[in-house]
């Protein structure tokens, strides 16, 4: 290639000297644009979902593929958003993909410095373990005047608001049969 | 008001904007001007904190000008009912109503009932007033109220006397008119700020915009939560709507526009510990309560709160299966009793003193997302064991590793006791399941792809942990065990080892004898022939057709789009719609048509699902043995009520107050202009040195912190940032902590545009980069300036977007009604530069406290 041919294919020879005058458009393109494909046309899925941020319920089209999320957009069949997200909502393909997530359990012992790698089933069973024992160590089967309470004061738990309903329904009914009470969520705070 | 919602909910403001180039007219009152006020016909700033004292100038507006909705506010409201004798108003009491206990700060509310009708504790106070010699109904009484009182009203058990010509003097509309005597346009104008004639343009706005033919919303958000008297703010609301016939009307309302995308659903479906699913009561400890006597106690003999045996019943059933019989009381001794409250904050307190071992965080991060966040850390550092599943690696779960208590020197981290346990998350995309979104919409999100190495959805965590603990008990005959012995717990996994969402949706749905989805609520029973997990999503599943996942595109279908999602109940979009046709059941106008009655074919019909029984003709006179939806009148539209009307007057079911009364926040540099009360006198208070409030205005020490502070989100960020702090496009598009001064203040102070400076607070001292903007307005309050800060929230230590937690600077004062904290007024100082750091900062409080007067 010539230093004409260069010249000749600098964007601003091209907008100078084609119909482009403004930058806008042919003049703009690169062999890189040419190539460029969007994401969503290789996914080899789509999945109907829903913005996991305010509670607006904006509808979410998550388009992956090899198992792994690759485009996040508004749904524009949804009557709520009608295709739009906010800028938290468009940030999800970064939220869900983020190298700062977390993928493996941490544990940190008692008095502990550093974290320590755990397997997620020893974990399960270690949590089992301290449920167990700290409700039976607090149990309270009556109080002082003989009324009934059949509960523990010695497991809280605190929930987002990011939950599934799923998600929510099986947290009360395993706490409230286990007898821990001191069950909040963000609703409150 | 009390929003900002172009920024908290902007893809949902779309539709104000839409209803603004058709021409309505948007009002924005708020203390700051924001990008709400920004597109708004008008921006009314106010004094953080009075917003009561304005809606009571618009009640009072109405009122003096008779601008009410005459028809529906005899008809649809207790405008006539006749209160009792010995009922007496703030304006006898110089700011406290009959009843109150100044010993224990609470009110005996008999006196604030009906004349000639019994009004048993209302749905806030439902089953708490059975043993009364004990002092135990007055525990439990001193903390746990409201919540139920929001999805439903409270038992009336006989009919009240009333004045239909409203002239009584002891009548509910005439009762208001004296309590709000005094919040005239002058009285607005010395306690929030806004000047007389801005103020008549909105009454004027508000009034000419209802009626008949045409109906104005309010919206809110936690503006108006966030405060002692949150609930009262909400309240206040209602009695304007309601005078003005704007509630159960197209384009009416009052629309809590709630932060988070399932935050609806995890108050319909609790984590929170004072209900049962579908706004049911927790129980409470009482001697020989068996469910009968807590139904009883706890529904109403009219309205759907008349079928809460079947609604509990059936979720016992839900949850103990074939083990829950007639014989055994439908298990209903498998429930922990409350005794008090057991909300967040006492709990967190009660973590600090040592008397709560373990505790799990669920996507959540209190270490700077709560108030007093300090307090909070120091819970943490109790504990015996923490759980905390999230995405990142969130404040909370490094509390002991880096929190700010580490850099002061207060805590060491070879001295927390406390063993964590950090369980990565799934994120939305990785799992089934529905949200519910602020307006009871129920919308189903599909699994897109696996979660990555460990992380789980809470679904799988839940089962996981119950299913090992069933495992571990199987074998028990200890009595306690029971209960986890007889709970049902057979949800089908798939090959990941994933419970089936699906599953758990149809148990919620709920199903009859032979295992079919139950149509709706109606279809419950209280003999055990029906499973229902909670009453008010029953229908989500109909037919076995999963509603949250309808998805028939919103342009194929009318503007309520009713084949998108499920709402809650019964997919109505409007609640309480009777109340958009007049007592004839003809629409109040064609302009404002929603549900007629059509006497042709004998049933409600309209544009939604009728919220009334859908036969019940408006003519229809319930005999008087009657009970629940049969003894609904055909005129009666608040179907949850136990007298089938909006309450003006509430005469049961809150704890601070049956008309909504003008309190200063627990925090304020001025005293209240209307009463010698000060602040809401039934708030809840925690005296204690890790939660110190400042002193009042007037008394020594209070000019250490003269200024007021209110907290704020921006769109790029997400409450304490679990979501957002981690995301480099929204961390480049709001880098860091920043801190909103008017350009007075800035000169007072000695603030600088873009430089630091710090907020301090008797809790602690955080900062920020100034922004000076005359979007920060100063107001005007008697002979001296106000001067508000804005503080947003999001910001932590963690992620890749960090700032100091505006959390660490509130002390805990709280609603008494629903335990919800006070952040949206309070008072510091702020001073330019850098916050002391290390060792510096705690003697630089303790230094500020001893300035106030305050005890270390």
């Amino acid at each position: 290639m010539g230093l004409r041919d260069v010249l000749a294919g600098w964007p601003l020879v091209r907008q100078l000297t084609g119909t482009d005058g403004l930058g806008r458009g042919a003049a703009a393109r690169s062999g890189r644009t040419d190539a460029a494909r969007p994401r969503t046309a290789d996914a080899d899925t789509v999945t109907a979902s829903v913005c996991p941020f305010c509670a607006v319920g904006c509808g979410q089209k998550v388009w992956s593929r090899d198992g792994k999320v690759t485009h996040v957009e508004g749904d524009p069949d949804s009557p709520i958003s009608r295709g739009r997200l906010c800028p938290k909502g468009s940030s999800t393909l970064s939220l869900v993909t983020s190298p700062s997530r977390v993928t493996t359990v941490r544990h940190r012992r008692p008095y502990g410095t550093e974290w320590e790698d755990l397997d997620l089933d020893t974990a399960v069973d270690m949590i089992v373990d301290r449920v167990l024992d700290t409700r039976r160590r607090t149990w309270q089967d009556t109080d002082d005047q003989g009324r009934y309470l059949r509960r523990t004061m010695g497991i809280a738990s605190l929930g987002g608001a990011t939950l599934d309903n799923e998600e929510n329904y099986l947290m009360k009914k395993l706490y409230t049969a286990m007898g821990a009470i001191q069950i909040e969520n963000q609703a409150r705070i | 008001m009390g929003s900002n919602m172009a920024e908290a909910h902007p893809v949902g403001f779309q539709w104000v904007m839409e209803a603004k180039r058709k021409g309505a007219t948007v009002i924005h009152v708020d203390p700051r001007f924001t990008r709400t006020s920004a597109v708004a016909d008008l921006h009314v700033p106010i004094r953080a904190g009075t917003d009561i004292a304005f809606l009571g100038g618009l009640i009072h507006h109405v009122l003096e000008n008779e601008a009410w909705f005459t028809e529906y506010v005899r008809a649809y409201t207790n405008a006539p009912m006749l209160l009792r004798e010995d009922f007496a108003d703030t304006e006898d009491l110089d700011g406290l109503f009959s009843g109150f206990d100044p010993g224990s700060g609470t009110y005996d509310t008999t006196s604030w009932q009906y004349e000639g009708g019994t009004a048993p504790p209302a749905s806030g106070q439902r089953d708490l007033e059975q043993d009364d010699a004990e002092g135990s109904a007055e525990e439990a009484h001193e903390h746990e109220r409201g919540q139920v009182a929001g999805s439903g009203g409270s038992p009336v058990e006989t009919w009240p006397e009333r004045d239909d010509t409203m002239r009584d003097p002891r009548c509910v509309l005439q009762v208001l008119r004296r309590h709000y005597a005094r919040y005239t346009p002058a009285m607005v104008h010395e306690i929030c700020g806004i000047p007389e004639e801005t103020f008549r343009r909105v009454a004027d706005a508000l009034v000419r915009n209802s009626g008949p033919d045409r109906t104005s919303a309010f919206c809110y958000a936690v503006g108006w939560t966030h405060h002692t008297v949150g609930v009262q703010y909400i309240r206040a609301a209602s009695v304007l709507q309601s005078l003005l016939g704007n509630i159960g009307r197209p384009g009416g309302g009052i629309l809590a526009l709630r932060g988070h995308a399932s935050i609806q659903g995890s108050t319909d479906i609790p984590t929170l510990f004072d209900l049962l699913p579908g706004y049911i009561p927790m129980p409470h400890a009482h001697r020989d309560e068996d469910l009968a006597s807590f139904i009883e106690s706890n529904s109403g003999r009219k309205g759907f709160w008349g079928d809460m045996d079947a609604y509990t019943v059936s979720l016992l059933r839900a949850w103990f299966g074939d083990n829950a019989t007639a014989d055994n009381d439908w298990c209903f001794d498998h429930l922990p009793r409350l005794t008090g409250d057991h909300s967040s904050f006492r709990t967190v307190m009660d973590q600090v003193d040592g008397k709560v071992p373990g505790y799990f965080v669920i996507g959540e991060n209190p270490a700077v997302g709560t108030a007093n966040a300090r307090q909070q850390r120091a819970g943490l550092a109790n504990l015996e064991w923490l759980v905390v599943r999230d995405l990142n690696m969130i404040e909370t779960a490094t509390f002991w590793k880096d929190g700010p208590e580490i850099e002061t020197g207060e805590m060491r981290t070879e001295d927390i006791g406390t063993e964590v346990f950090f369980l990565p998350a799934a994120a939305h995309t990785e799992k089934d399941g529905t949200f519910t979104n602020t307006q009871r919409l129920l919308q189903w999100h599909h699994k897109a792809v696996e979660p990555p190495g460990d992380c789980r959805s809470d679904l799988w965590f839940y089962y996981e942990l119950g299913r090992r603990i069933k495992q571990r008990l199987a074998g028990s005959t200890d009595p306690r065990d029971r209960p986890l012995q007889d709970l049902t717990w057979d949800y089908p996994v798939d090959a990941h080892g994933e419970p089936s969402a699906d599953a758990v949706l149809r148990e919620i749905n709920g199903s009859g004898a032979d295992g079919e989805l139950l149509p709706g609520y109606t279809a419950l029973r209280n003999d055990g022939s029906t499973r229902c997990g909670c009453w008010i999503y029953c229908g989500v599943y109909a037919d076995g057709v999963n509603g949250s996942a309808r998805r028939r595109p919103g342009g194929e279908q009318d503007l309520v789009a009713a084949e998108w999602g499920w709402a809650w109940p019964m997919n109505r979009r409007v609640l309480y719609n009777r109340a958009s046709a007049d007592p004839s059941g003809k629409p109040w106008s064609e302009r404002k048509a929603l549900i007629h009655w059509d006497a042709d074919a004998g049933r409600w019909t309209g544009g939604d699902v009728p919220d009334f029984p859908v036969d019940t003709a408006p003519d229809y006179e319930p005999p008087e043995d009657a009970r629940a939806a049969e003894a609904i009148g055909g005129a009666e539209p608040f179907v949850m009520q136990a007298d089938g009307r909006a309450w003006l007057h509430a005469p049961a079911g809150l704890a601070d107050a049956p008309i909504p009364t003008h309190y200063e926040p627990a925090e304020s540099p001025v005293r209240n202009a209307l009463y010698g009360q000060q602040a809401n006198p039934a708030r809840q208070r925690f005296d204690r040195p890790d939660n110190r409030l400042h002193p009042e205005p007037g008394t020594p020490g209070a000019e250490v912190f003269p200024f007021v502070f209110t907290t704020f989100r921006v769109t790029e960020h997400h409450t304490a940032g679990g979501m957002s702090r981690w995301t480099p496009y929204l961390t480049e598009l709001q880098p860091e902590m920043f801190l909103e001064v008017s350009p007075a203040l800035a000169a007072e102070r000695g603030l600088e545009h873009g430089g630091w400076a710090h907020v301090v607070t008797a809790r602690s001292a955080i900062e920020g980069r100034v922004l000076v903007t005359d979007r920060a307005t100063p107001l005007r309050h008697g002979d001296r300036v106000v001067h508000q800060i804005g503080v947003p929230w999001h910001w932590g230590p963690n992620g890749l977007s960090t700032g100091d937690a505006a959390n660490d600077l509130l002390g805990v004062a709280l609603d008494p009604n629903v335990h919800i904290m006070e952040t949206k007024a309070a008072t510091c100082d702020i001073r330019p530069g850098r916050r002391p750091r290390g060792p510096a900062l705690v003697a630089f409080l303790a230094d500020r406290r001893r300035a106030a007067g305050l005890e270390d």
